[in-house]
C-alpha cells in the first residue's frame, strides 16, 4: 500500500509540472505584445517598459516560467488586474460557493442516477429499462444552459417559486442559499445523473450474473436481499471511485451554471476574467482546478485501493 | 479488417461478408440509430441549403415584427430586433455542425497519427506523448476549452480551433491503445517478417484494424463538440452576432425570457436534437461494430 501511494505520488509531479508548463504556455498564445494588452488603453513607452519589467517580459520563455512558478510554489499565483487583488485570495473567496453547488448537484445526481441504475438493471428490458435509458439520453444530450433558462422560466418566471438569479450563503440563511442554488444544482446534477445511472446500470448486470448472486438465490433469499445486499455492495465499487473524477466535472458545469444563475463562485470568475482580459486570474484559475482534478484522481486510485481487497496485496 | 488483413480463404470468401456490410446490416436493425442517421442527414442538407430553405434573411432586423410569437408568418416566432427565429436556427445548424465536424476533424487529425506513432514506436517518443495527453486530460475540457478561446480571441473558427486541440488528447489515448494491441496480431508479424517497412505497417496494416472505435469516438466527440460551440457562443467566446449560432440566440433569448420564451427553446432544441442524433448514432456504431455483438 506504501509503495502504491508513493509511485502514484511520484507519477503526478512530471503530469503537474507539463499542466503548469502548458497554462503558462497559454500567455504566448496572445497575438501581439502582452505589454501592450495589459496596459490597456496605456502607449507611454515608460510605463509599457515597467510593465516589461514587473512582469518580466523582457526575459527569455524558459525564464519567465521558472519565475512564475517559483511564485506559484510560494504560494503567489499572481495578480488580477482587474480586481487589484491576488488570484490566491480570489480563488480562496470564491471556491466554496462553487464546492457548495458541485456538492449539492452531486447529492441530486446520485439520488437520481443509482436508484435509476439498479432499477434499469434489475428490470432489464422492460419499460422501466427503456424510460431509465431514454433519462440517460436526456441527461446526456441536453445543454445544461438551456436547461437552465428553461427552469428559470418555469419556476422563477412563471410559477414565482424560486429566485432566477443570486446567491446567499450557507452560514447566512440556509434557506434562503438553498433557494439559490438549488436550480442551478439541478442543472449541473442532471447530467452527472445520467453518466452514473449507466455506470450504475452496467455495473449491476455484471454483478447480477455472478456466481454469489445466484448462491444468493439458491439459499432462497428475497430478491430485494440479493439485490441490495449482494450484487449492489459490489457493483457500488466502480461507482464510487468514478464519482470522484466525476466532481471534477461538475467544477467544469459550474463555468456556465454560474453564468446564468449570476452566482458569484469559481466559473463566474474565470468568464469574467476572461472578459477583462485580466489573464493572470484565467491561468490561476486553470492551474487550481487541474491541481484538484489531479488531486481526484489520486483519491478515486487510493478509495478503488482500499475498497478492492484484491487490489490492496 | 481490411482484405489486407484477413486471412486469404479460398472457398468460401466469395459467400463472406465482408465486416462494413455486417456492420451496416447490424446498424439498420437499430432503429433508434437509423432514425439518428436519418437526422443527421437531415441536418447536414439543412446546414448546406440554408440560403434556399431559410425562409427570411437571419440577419435581416424589423422593428415591425419585434419579439413576434410563433405565427403562420414567422413559425418560430421573433428575435428582439424582429428576425425571424425559423431561419437563425436553420443558418444556426452551419456553424454547430461545421463547427462538430471540423473540431472533430482537428482532433482526429492529429490525434491518429499522434496515437499511432506512440502505440507503434514505443520507448520515449510513446513516454512523452503519454505525459503531455495526461497533462491535457489533466485540464476540465471545457475550462481548456474556454482558456485556449480567451488566449486566442473570440471567433468561430478560434472557438473551433480550441474544441478540437481540447479534444486531440481522448484520440491520441484511444489510438495509441488500440495499436498496441493490433501491433502484437499475427497479421501484423506476418507484414513485419515479409520486410514491409514500419511506416506501411502502421499505415497499411494496423491503422485500418483501428478504424470501428475511432468511427465510434468520433461520432460521440462531435456531440461533444456542438455543445462546446455552442457554450462557447453562449458565453461570447465562438460566433459572433449579428451571425447566426445557436449557443448565442441562447445568450441574447436568456434576457428575454419573460417576454419571449420562445426565443430560447428553439435554438435549445436545435442543440438537444443534434446532439441527441449524433450520441444515438455513436451508440449504435458502438454496438453495430463491436465483434462481440452477433
Amino acid at each position: 500500500m506504501l509503495s502504491f501511494l508513493t509511485t502514484r505520488l511520484l507519477q503526478i509531479i512530471p503530469t503537474l509540472i507539463l499542466v503548469s508548463m502548458l497554462i503558462f504556455g497559454l500567455q504566448q498564445l496572445l497575438p501581439g505584445d502582452p505589454a501592450l494588452i495589459m496596459a490597456g488603453e496605456e502607449r507611454d513607452p515608460k510605463v509599457l517598459a515597467e510593465i516589461r519589467e514587473q512582469y518580466r517580459l523582457d526575459q527569455p520563455i524558459p525564464v519567465q516560467y521558472l519565475y512564475w512558478i517559483k511564485g506559484v510554489l510560494s504560494g503567489n499565483l499572481g495578480e488580477s488586474m482587474r480586481l487589484k487583488s491576488g488570484v490566491g485570495t480570489l480563488v480562496m473567496q470564491k471556491l466554496p460557493v462553487t464546492l457548495q453547488l458541485a456538492a449539492m448537484a452531486l447529492l441530486i445526481a446520485i439520488c437520481i442516477g443509482i436508484p435509476a441504475g439498479i432499477v434499469s438493471a434489475v428490470k432489464k428490458e422492460t419499460a422501466w429499462d427503456y424510460g431509465a435509458n431514454l433519462f440517460a439520453l436526456w441527461g446526456l444530450s441536453t445543454p445544461n444552459f438551456w436547461l437552465g433558462i428553461l427552469l428559470i422560466f418555469l419556476f422563477s418566471v412563471t410559477l414565482g417559486w424560486l429566485p432566477a438569479s443570486g446567491y446567499v450563503r450557507l452560514g447566512e440563511n440556509w434557506q434562503a442559499s438553498l433557494a439559490t442554488t438549488i436550480m442551478p444544482a439541478f442543472v449541473l446534477g442532471n447530467a452527472l445523473a445520467a453518466v452514473l445511472m449507466r455506470h450504475t446500470r452496467s455495473a449491476m448486470l455484471q454483478a447480477m450474473s455472478t456466481d454469489y448472486v445466484r448462491t444468493a438465490r439458491a439459499k432462497g433469499l428475497t430478491e430485494g436481499r440479493v439485490v441490495l445486499k449482494h450484487a449492489l455492495r459490489n457493483a457500488m465499487t466502480p461507482v464510487i471511485t468514478l464519482l470522484a473524477l466525476d466532481f471534477g466535472t461538475l467544477l467544469s458545469g459550474a463555468v456556465l451554471t454560474e453564468q446564468i444563475f449570476t452566482i458569484p463562485g469559481f466559473g463566474k470568475l474565470i468568464v469574467d476574467s476572461v472578459f477583462n482580459r485580466d489573464y493572470a486570474v484565467v491561468q490561476g484559475v486553470v492551474l487550481v482546478t487541474s491541481s484538484i482534478y489531479i488531486g481526484l484522481n489520486l483519491l478515486a486510485d487510493i478509495a478503488y485501493m482500499l475498497i478492492n481487497p484484491r487490489l490492496r496485496g | 479488417m481490411t482484405a489486407a488483413a484477413l486471412p486469404v480463404e479460398t472457398t468460401s470468401s466469395a459467400h463472406e461478408e465482408s465486416p462494413w456490410s455486417r456492420a451496416w446490416r447490424r446498424l439498420k436493425r437499430r432503429k433508434g440509430a437509423m432514425a439518428a442517421l436519418v437526422v443527421v442527414v437531415l441536418l447536414i442538407l439543412l446546414a448546406v441549403l440554408a440560403p434556399w430553405v431559410a425562409p427570411y434573411d437571419p440577419t435581416a432586423t424589423s422593428f415591425a415584427t419585434v419579439r413576434k410569437p410563433p405565427s403562420w408568418a414567422h413559425w418560430l416566432g421573433t428575435d428582439e430586433v424582429g428576425r425571424d427565429v425559423l431561419s437563425r436556427v436553420i443558418w444556426g445548424a452551419r456553424a454547430s455542425l461545421s463547427a462538430g465536424l471540423v473540431s472533430v476533424g482537428i482532433a482526429v487529425g492529429a490525434g491518429v497519427p499522434l496515437g499511432l506513432l506512440a502505440g507503434y514506436a514505443g520507448g520515449w517518443i510513446d513516454a512523452v506523448l503519454s505525459r503531455l495527453v495526461d497533462a491535457m486530460l489533466a485540464i476540465p475540457f471545457l475550462i481548456l476549452a474556454i482558456a485556449l478561446s480567451a488566449f486566442l480571441g473570440p471567433s468561430l473558427s478560434n472557438a473551433m480551433i480550441a474544441i478540437g486541440v481540447t479534444a486531440t488528447p481522448v484520440f491520441v489515448r484511444l489510438t495509441r491503445g488500440q495499436t498496441l494491441s493490433a501491433k502484437v496480431e499475427d497479421y501484423v508479424e506476418a507484414a513485419r517478417a515479409v520486410g514491409n517497412p514500419h511506416w506501411r505497417i502502421a499505415l497499411r496494416h494496423v491503422l485500418p484494424n483501428i478504424v470501428p472505435p475511432l468511427l465510434v469516438q468520433a461520432s460521440l466527440a462531435i456531440a461533444g463538440a456542438i455543445i462546446a460551440e455552442a457554450a462557447l457562443s453562449f458565453l461570447g467566446l465562438g460566433q459572433q452576432p449579428p451571425a447566426p449560432s445557436w449557443g448565442s440566440m441562447l445568450n441574447t433569448a436568456q434576457r428575454f425570457i419573460a417576454q419571449a420564451p420562445w426565443m430560447a427553446f428553439w435554438p435549445g432544441f436545435a442543440i438537444f436534437f443534434a446532439v441527441l442524433s449524433f450520441n444515438l448514432l455513436g451508440d449504435g456504431l458502438r454496438d453495430a461494430l463491436d465483434p462481440r455483438h452477433k
